[in-house]
């Protein structure tokens, strides 16, 4: 790679479509526009079955009617309602709630290999957070799994099908910046090839940001090391905002120590938490629902009783997960991965010993506001304005169906019911002539300039170095339990970080697979977010869902009964309105939400 | 004095900069506890950037991370050094039989056009009912052991059969899928499948090395879909040959 690359010396790659990102939304939108005929290509910078999708566990929450042939898509809108603490947008739930089983379907006629019932019919287990009847009716079984591989399973079923129809991928390619003409429309993005080193300008009428989360912003996460919010980051970084990105969920059960995720099916097929006296606290937490509260709930009891000393293991830093009494057959059955896992990561067989497990940063509710289509929007005299050429789907997206705190087994279905709808919303649109202006030269060269300083970078620091900074910064400061005070330092230390990633030193300038030039340009990245985390932390002055602050307990739905949108030019908070105007039902009112 | 150090053998490699490639020794802390090979590559990195391997999930389900590590194909991140290191010394090489990117990193186009060439996808062109396809547990019990795979490349990449034939026989990666396939009672392409498969090359260069089945990290078994295969193939063969005899 030259230290100096401009518009003259690359190559333009021309697309109708670009979807950034090989996971399950990205795959899905493929998807839908590989068989529509227009040219249409992923850019990943792994390979696609390799993308984070493949780790989600449980399964795929969805009223299919399987479990219980009465069950009811407007049931899991309530729940989900409730689970997000009522900022997510019930119009965005409505859709997801209500299309879910048609997109489900269609993931069973692809091949995914579902878990039966004996009637032949999706398996499906009870998550946490699900109720019958709005809450009336008890625990409801809502979550299709395959196993407790579902991610996997899903994940590769799509890549099968975009096999199937042909999908250009440009795999191991790495997305460095959007490019943005002057009418700030998104014509693209600045990519180059992992293997070779190639620079190339990946020319779009549409582009969709499916790049997931973030989670490695923390220095404890279930999530996978490539999981450092590329699409995000380059879309603050054009000036676009951010939606929601104090929320981010801490699962209960991630293994102590390695981070691992251990699914919440544990707990929907009996298995529960304990401390260190063998008590199983949730009782006192959640009386009706015990374990299988709200997530958010559930981390933070497991943190009280680490805090006043009832966590196990010589540090009374952990909780244990009881697993044993439910039999080693149905864990081989319904929980063989998880077994695994433990085994390998915990060293622990489940069969006969509890599994140590703590609270671990999971998923990302906040990101690039998006409406139902995938269409991202800025914020301009308070009103939403469409960013044209710029869509968002999956974790990278808040479109927002997870508010303050998503659901178990939501994920994999926002993943595929909006990559979906941003795939069939695509096609409607170029194919009626819709589409962007192009990018000049100058716009081109914008983009270039991270690339180039990298490229001539002579001094400086080191990725890993800041890398740990930033992570435990974060996990310091912006955790469970956030406190004015503490987020203030946390700041402090987040602006000083900021020098240092703006002036990393990339040793190694070579071309072939040069994995220190993607490491560098994802801390860049993971800053970003990171930064709007906390800036969006600091603003609320509540606690709600995920957001819990111990100077402000309550929710204030007075003053927060609203999405908070960060902008990245002026680094500050405005207010956004939730919507309550669902189309087919009556919007759910905001209520105390217990469990 | 050299009890407490790690001495790591690493395949390296950088087209731009070697005509050959070599091994290199690092030496390192013994770690305090045990960790795995992946948090010791880590490790390394940290020392000497220019380092290159793929790492994903780092829990064993994405299958980025195969490479040799002491002789044997296996995920880095599911390995725990205290299984692999011997005195203390341990080697890592890229995965055998596939063109060097750099380091340890391999070229796996071949080992994909193989997996795209079995139609790693469900066939079925009946109308699809408004809900799922029904299937009974015990037909979906027949998938176990085969959609687990994780595309690592460890077996077939441990294959001698594959490293002579990469382009013409299938390997043991993709007729795991291939038999996923063939054994999923939703598909009805059965018999396209076979025929696709019944030249002498596809299956029938695999000489039941097992190789496949020691080195695969999620503990599946490709050798006995390849038997699967086999039998169905013959009896496949059987059927057209009773067929035939039926018309004349």
């Amino acid at each position: 790679m030259n230290s100096n690359i401009f518009t003259n010396n690359i190559k333009t790659i021309e697309f109708d479509a670009l979807i950034v990102g090989g996971g399950g939304s990205g795959m899905r939108a493929s998807l839908e526009l590989a068989k529509s005929g227009l040219k249409t290509a992923v850019v990943s910078k792994v390979f696609p079955t390799r993308s984070h999708t493949v780790s989600a566990q449980g399964g795929i929450t969805c009223a299919i009617a399987s479990e219980d042939p009465n069950d009811d898509w407007r049931w899991h809108m309530y729940d989900t309602v409730k689970g997000a603490d009522f900022i997510g947008d019930q119009d965005a739930i409505e859709y997801l709630c209500s299309e879910g089983p048609k997109a489900v379907f269609e993931l069973e006629h692809m091949g995914l290999p579902f878990s039966r019932f004996e009637n032949g019919r999706i398996y499906q287990r009870p998550f946490g957070g699900q109720s019958k009847d709005f809450g009336k009716g008890g625990q409801a079984a809502r979550t299709c799994a395959a196993a407790d591989r579902t991610g996997h399973a899903l994940l590769h079923t799509l890549y099968q099908n975009n096999v199937k129809e042909g999908t250009n991928f440009l795999n191991e390619w790495f997305a460095v910046d959007v490019v943005k003409n002057s009418k700030n429309e998104v014509t693209g993005v600045i990519a180059f090839s992992i293997e070779y080193g190639e620079v190339a300008y990946l020319k779009a009428q549409a582009t969709v940001m499916a790049t997931g989360g973030a989670g490695r912003i923390y220095a404890s996460t279930t999530n996978a090391l490539i999981n450092t919010g590329d699409g995000l980051a380059m879309t603050l970084r054009a000036g676009f905002p951010a939606q929601d990105m104090e929320m981010w969920q801490f699962h209960p059960t991630g293994i102590y120590g390695a981070g691992s995720l251990v699914t919440e099916g544990c707990r929907g097929e009996g298995g529960y938490l304990i401390n260190k006296d063998g008590e199983r606290f949730m009782e006192r937490y959640a009386p009706n629902v015990k374990d299988l509260a709200g997530r958010d709930v559930v981390a933070r009891s497991m943190v009280l009783e680490i805090l006043e000393g009832r966590g196990c293991g010589e540090n009374k830093d952990h909780i244990f997960l009881k697993l044993d009494h439910l039999g080693a057959d149905v864990l081989n059955a319904k929980l063989p991965g998880i077994c695994e896992l433990s085994r390998t990561f915990a060293h622990v067989d489940p069969i006969y010993e509890p599994i140590p497990v703590v609270p671990t940063c999971h998923y990302m509710m906040g990101g690039t506001p998006t409406n139902v289509h995938g269409q991202a929007f800025n914020r301009i005299n308070k009103q939403d304005s469409i960013v044209p050429g710029l869509f968002a789907a999956g974790e990278a997206a808040c479109v927002s169906v997870h508010g303050a705190n998503r659901l178990g087994g939501n994920s994999l279905l926002d993943l595929v019911v909006f990559g979906r709808a941003t795939g069939k919303f695509i096609q409607e649109e170029l194919k009626s002539g819709g589409g962007v202006s192009s990018a000049s030269k100058e716009d081109i060269n914008n983009s270039l300039e991270r690339l180039n300083y990298l490229n001539e970078s002579k001094s400086g620091y080191e990725t890993a170095d800041v890398k740990r900074e930033l992570q435990e910064c974060m996990q310091n400061y912006f955790g469970v339990f956030r406190r004015g005070d503490f987020m203030e330092k946390g700041l402090t230390e987040l602006s000083e970080i900021r020098n240092k990633v703006e002036n990393l030193h990339l040793k190694d300038k070579s071309d072939a697979f040069n994995t220190s030039r993607v490491e560098a340009i994802e801390l860049q990245n993971l800053f970003e977010v990171a930064e709007a985390t906390a800036i969006s932390a600091f603003e609320r002055n509540e606690s709600r869902g995920a957001h819990a602050r111990d100077d402000f307990p309550d929710r204030d739905d007075d003053n927060w009964l609203c999405h908070s949108l960060y902008d990245p030019i002026t680094k500050s908070i405005s207010k956004r309105d939730v919507n309550f105007a669902p189309s087919q039902v009556e919007a759910f009112p905001p209520i105390v939400r217990t469990y | 004095m050299f009890g407490n150090k790690l001495e790591v053998s690493m395949y390296r490699y950088n087209p731009e900069q070697d005509e050959f490639p070599y091994m290199k020794k690092y030496k390192i802390e013994k770690p305090s506890k045990d960790i795995m090979v992946l948090d010791l590559l880590h490790l390394l990195k940290e020392e000497d950037e220019s380092i290159s391997y793929r790492r994903s999930c780092r829990e064993g389900v994405c299958g980025s991370d195969g490479m040799n590590i002491n002789g044997k194909n296996g995920l880095a991140c599911i390995t725990p050094i205290s299984s692999v290191v011997k005195k203390n010394k341990i080697e890592l090489r890229p995965l055998p039989g596939l063109p060097v990117i750099r380091d340890l990193v391999v070229d796996m186009t071949e080992f994909y056009a193989q997996y795209e060439k079995i139609k790693p996808f469900l066939q079925n062109d009946t109308t699809a009912p408004e809900q799922e396809r029904l299937q009974s547990p015990e037909d979906r019990d027949k998938l176990d052991g085969l959609y687990e795979c994780i595309l690592c490349a460890c077996c077939s990449t441990s294959c001698p059969s594959f490293w002579w034939n990469p382009d013409k026989f299938v390997g043991p990666a993709a007729l795991l899928q291939a038999y996923r396939f063939l054994a999923d009672s939703r598909d009805l392409e059965t018999v396209e499948r076979l025929e696709a498969l019944s030249d002498p090359f596809s299956v029938y260069r695999c000489h039941g090395i097992m190789n496949c089945v020691s080195v695969c990290p999620k503990g599946l078994n490709p050798n006995k879909a390849i038997g699967e295969i086999k039998s169905m193939l013959l009896k496949n063969k059987k059927n057209i040959i009773t067929s035939d005899g039926a018309h004349q």
